[in-house]
């Protein structure tokens, strides 16, 4: 049962006097406190999980956010950036006692600067946006997650998206040059630029990935690619999901970083051939989709030597691709996989925790053991490069206890993925989902030191709290110097 | 009277920084020691050496990641990269012969902690990229770790970003985790000779702005030419601009050419293959000009790429200082009058365009004197320092060496 920080009975008393208050600071319909208005903000892309906010602000000017944010300092209010409202892990989820404060109006691309090979933009503009804006150039922006159609940049910032092609060109954190943000004082700071690396501590590389719990970003400078001359993928079945995963350390330990390998098992294919018909062989227990790009004669090239690595690991259909369209189609399963999954169950819980990529087959075994004792199906999606797996749980909210059996499920995934050494989530945030599992990860000092970074950005810790850390501690108690006992005389260490 | 403790173990090492938060006795941390002189003189009675934390632990080429104690020599880790083809990707320099110590003493924990970068983090990043677990003490002297030994990993706040590039300042590591990244099977090096600063920028930008993965962008005056080993580089007597690519042979070979028309543009191209090419890549890395004159101050300035070609004429005018750049301009190194007024010209010139300058090497008495490190607005240098004190609130670890 998830708790999340006790409502303030105080703040919840004055809840007039702060929306008139949010009002004078945001005119007009950038303060919405009625029902109906606040009903679509009770939930982010984790809708197990609602709450409604106490009001909602929509400012328009970096100005507005600031005075937002010091206005809620100074009246002690809690206050939950959002974006587009995508997060899978309830990075966004409204608090009870809490301003709700959506950039959604900071749409705008600011300064594109191929000469700088950067682009400036508010933090409300989509991810495909970015490279919408460009791509007449013949420039793109690299990390690409699956809801960029939706996700907005400031969320990525967040939440350091990931997607399919950051084995090869990294996630957000290595692909944005510099922010602008908001503090929970109301202080305005500029963390980076156009230029590369930090003037004093990275704190630039500290926030991207922090879910909102430092700052609130308001402009985002990213880095610009040019877009390769040529791109083929490969689909490739195997018999057996160690032969598929067996391939993948082939291929990168001969030297080839692919642009994505994508990994689908045998009810991920199914699901998905039934929905898309994008013509994936049924016969086989894992699929690779293996993605090249840059001029024609590397990729030539590397198509051959992945063919005969694939080969050589009994695969047992290769297809490549000689069109757009082939190539595209190859996609369009994989990149439909949830819908896809979510049109033969009810409902689906999807995890995302990352292994190390040799473990995948025990992984899958123990995960169809775990299957079998809830009762549950799952289906498995996976960024094989980089070991990063989205189990897909099926179940039906509507049967009483499945939803509960799922998340206990999930949670045995993310308990194994660190097992065998890996992390609890790759790409989509800890938030509110697995809050209460960071401690099988780290110990209780591992947290505190963490959360003191907190309390150097937010020492009354009113942004976005309940969110990534269990157990909330004072930033007062986290402060103490403790002393240790007995180490008064010198180290028994050799001495020079 | 300085006294050296040397640490076994990650215990050694909790058990000495207790002692000094106990006995208020700050530590100079080091393990290869070749970056010492980069910040502020340090004025400790006790130096934690970490040299004896040494060997690399786990090293899985198909998973591109290595864990290895944090002392372990650069020079170790790069042999054992290399028999599986692999390599650093974000190239660290060695910059032992630029402050006047030998080659190959440093260490993997060092290079992260300066958040060392070469040629190729245009296209790779640098350390603060690659780096993706650490087990380490705080300044508390209480043990804490950070990510992992997976490549994408978002659980919790990423503190190895922030440790790249603390020197120290905020825990001491005794275990890390990095990822590597195959070596490009072939390198070829694309020069254009003869051009001025802003025609170089420009002939850079081009190839930067090509889709043909440019891993390496550096102009050299005609007077840092003339200190090339490379023949190609040396002796035409002119300025050299050059473009780097890498990657499997066919492809380095169709894209080395498609920039020789590109760049053919901008004048006579040539090229270097092989050995020449890597000769090159690792003057400009390790800084190899500016190493034979130790007096002289030593300033690395980063800012947008295409801004440099503005600023450059008048800061090198007013300070006499030599330059060359890397990054596709977006790196100036300078050489200088080791003097505070060489010093303010260079941040101002830092300022105007946004970026930062840092002193990596000068005297001590200019490094007591001027800030190091580019000097931030109040509300970023006051949030810098909150943080270092919810790591190291008594001030043991290196204290100062970044003020």
């Amino acid at each position: 049962m998830l708790t999340m920080p006790d409502p303030d009975r105080n703040v919840l008393g004055r809840r007039d006097e702060i929306v008139a208050a949010l009002r004078a600071i945001v005119p007009g319909e950038g303060v919405i406190d009625d029902e109906t208005g606040r009903r679509p903000y009770e939930c982010d892309g984790l809708t197990a999980y609602r709450q409604l906010p106490m009001v909602v602000v929509l400012p328009e000017t970096v100005e507005q956010v600031c005075a937002v944010l010091r206005y809620c300092q100074g009246a002690g209010i809690r206050v939950v950036p959002r974006g587009a409202g995508t997060s899978l892990s309830g990075g966004a989820l409204p608090l009870e006692d809490g301003v709700l404060l959506g950039l959604g109006k900071f749409n705008r691309i600011l300064d594109i600067d191929y000469a700088n090979r950067c682009a400036v933009v508010q933090p409300g503009v989509t991810n495909l946006a970015i490279t919408q804006a460009v791509q007449q150039d013949g420039f793109y922006y690299a990390p690409d997650p699956s809801s960029q159609i939706a996700c907005t940049i400031g969320g990525n910032v967040a939440e350091n998206s990931g997607g399919v092609h950051c084995l090869k060109y990294g996630l957000t954190t290595n692909n944005v040059l510099g922010v602008q943000m908001a503090m929970m004082d109301g202080t305005l700071i500029r963390l980076g630029g156009k230029h590369l690396d930090a003037a004093g501590y990275d704190l630039l590389g500290l926030t991207v990935g922090s879910e909102g719990l430092l700052g609130v970003v308001t402009e985002v400078t990213v880095r610009l690619l040019k877009a390769p001359e040529t791109m083929r993928a490969l689909l490739i079945g195997f018999p057996s999901s160690a032969a598929a995963g067996a391939t993948v350390g082939a291929i990168i330990g001969s030297g080839i970083v692919p642009a994505g390998i994508e990994m689908m098992d045998r009810p991920a294919i199914h699901a998905a051939e039934e929905f898309v018909h994008a013509g994936y062989p049924l016969d086989v227990e894992a699929l690779l989709i293996v993605e090249l790009d840059g001029p024609a004669a590397e990729v030539d090239h590397l198509i051959e030597r992945v063919d005969g690595l694939a080969r050589g690991q009994g695969a047992t259909e290769i297809r490549v691709s000689r069109t757009e369209e082939e190539r595209v189609a190859f996609w369009a399963g994989r990149k439909n996989a949830f819908p896809a999954v979510g049109r033969i169950s009810p409902d689906y819980y999807c995890m995302d925790g990352t292994i190390p990529r040799a473990r995948l087959p025990e992984v899958l075994d123990r995960m169809n053991e775990m299957s079998a004792h809830y009762g549950l199906r799952v289906a498995n999606v996976f960024h094989a490069g980089d070991g990063n797996l989205h189990p897909l749980i099926l179940y039906d909210a509507n049967v009483a206890g499945e939803l509960e059996r799922a998340e206990e499920f999930g949670a045995d995934i993310l308990k194994l993925c660190v097992e065998v050494g890996g992390v609890l989530t790759g790409e989509h945030g800890v938030g509110v989902e697995k809050r209460d599992l960071m401690g099988e990860m780290f110990s209780e000092d591992d947290l505190k030191q963490q959360q003191r970074v907190k309390c150097a950005f937010d020492p009354d810790q009113l942004l976005n709290p309940g969110k990534v850390f269990p157990r909330l501690h004072r930033c007062a108690e986290l402060g103490r110097v403790h002393i240790h006992g007995g180490q008064t005389r010198f180290p028994d260490l050799p001495r020079f | 009277m300085t006294e050296s403790l040397s640490p076994r173990s990650h215990d050694d090492i909790l058990d000495a920084v207790r002692w000094a938060v106990a006995e208020k006795a700050p530590l100079e941390v080091v393990a290869g020691g070749t970056k010492r002189g980069w910040g502020k003189p340090l004025r400790t009675n006790h130096v934690l050496d970490l040299s004896a934390l040494a060997g690399i632990r786990l090293y899985e080429p198909e998973e591109l990641i290595l864990q290895a104690a944090a002392a372990t020599p650069l020079a170790e880790v790069e042999a054992a990269l290399a028999q599986s083809s692999q390599q650093l990707a974000f190239e660290p320099p060695d910059f032992g012969p630029l402050f006047g110590r030998p080659a190959g003493r440093q260490t993997l924990g060092g290079a992260l902690m300066a958040n060392l970068a070469g040629p190729r983090r245009i296209k790779a990043g640098a350390a603060r990229d690659h780096f993706l677990g650490f087990v380490g003490v705080s300044g508390r002297g209480e043990t804490f770790k950070s990510g992992g030994r997976v490549m994408k990993n978002v659980t919790g706040y990423d503190l190895c970003k922030l440790m790249a590039g603390s020197f120290g300042t905020l825990g001491v590591l005794s275990e890390v985790t990095v990822k590597v990244l195959p070596a490009g099977e072939k390198t070829r090096t694309v020069l254009v000779c003869g051009l001025d600063d802003e025609p170089a920028a420009a002939a850079m930008a081009a190839a930067l702005n090509s889709s043909h993965e440019v891993s390496g962008a550096a102009h050299l005056p005609a007077g840092i030419a003339a200190q090339s080993a490379v023949g190609y580089v040396r002796d035409p007597g002119t300025s050299v601009t050059a473009v780097r690519v890498e990657g499997p042979g066919p492809s380095v070979e169709h894209r080395c050419a498609a920039l020789r028309t590109l760049l053919g543009a901008w004048g006579a191209t040539e090229e270097l293959h092989g050995r020449n090419s890597a000769a090159l890549w690792s003057e400009v890395r390790d800084v190899s000009y500016f190493a034979e004159e130790p007096m002289r101050a030593v300033w690395r300035l980063s800012a947008p790429p295409a801004a440099a070609a503005g600023f450059l004429p008048g800061l090198v005018r007013d300070t006499g200082a030599d330059h060359f750049a890397d990054w596709g301009g977006g790196l100036v190194w300078l050489s200088a009058s080791p003097d505070e007024a060489a010093a303010d010209r260079i941040r101002v010139a830092a300022d105007s365009c946004g970026g930062h300058a840092t002193l990596v090497r000068g005297p001590d008495a200019l490094r007591a004197a001027v800030p190091v490190f580019q000097p931030q607005p109040a509300p970023v240098a006051a949030l810098s320092e909150r943080l270092r004190e919810q790591f190291d609130p008594n001030g043991v670890l290196n204290p100062g060496r970044m003020g």
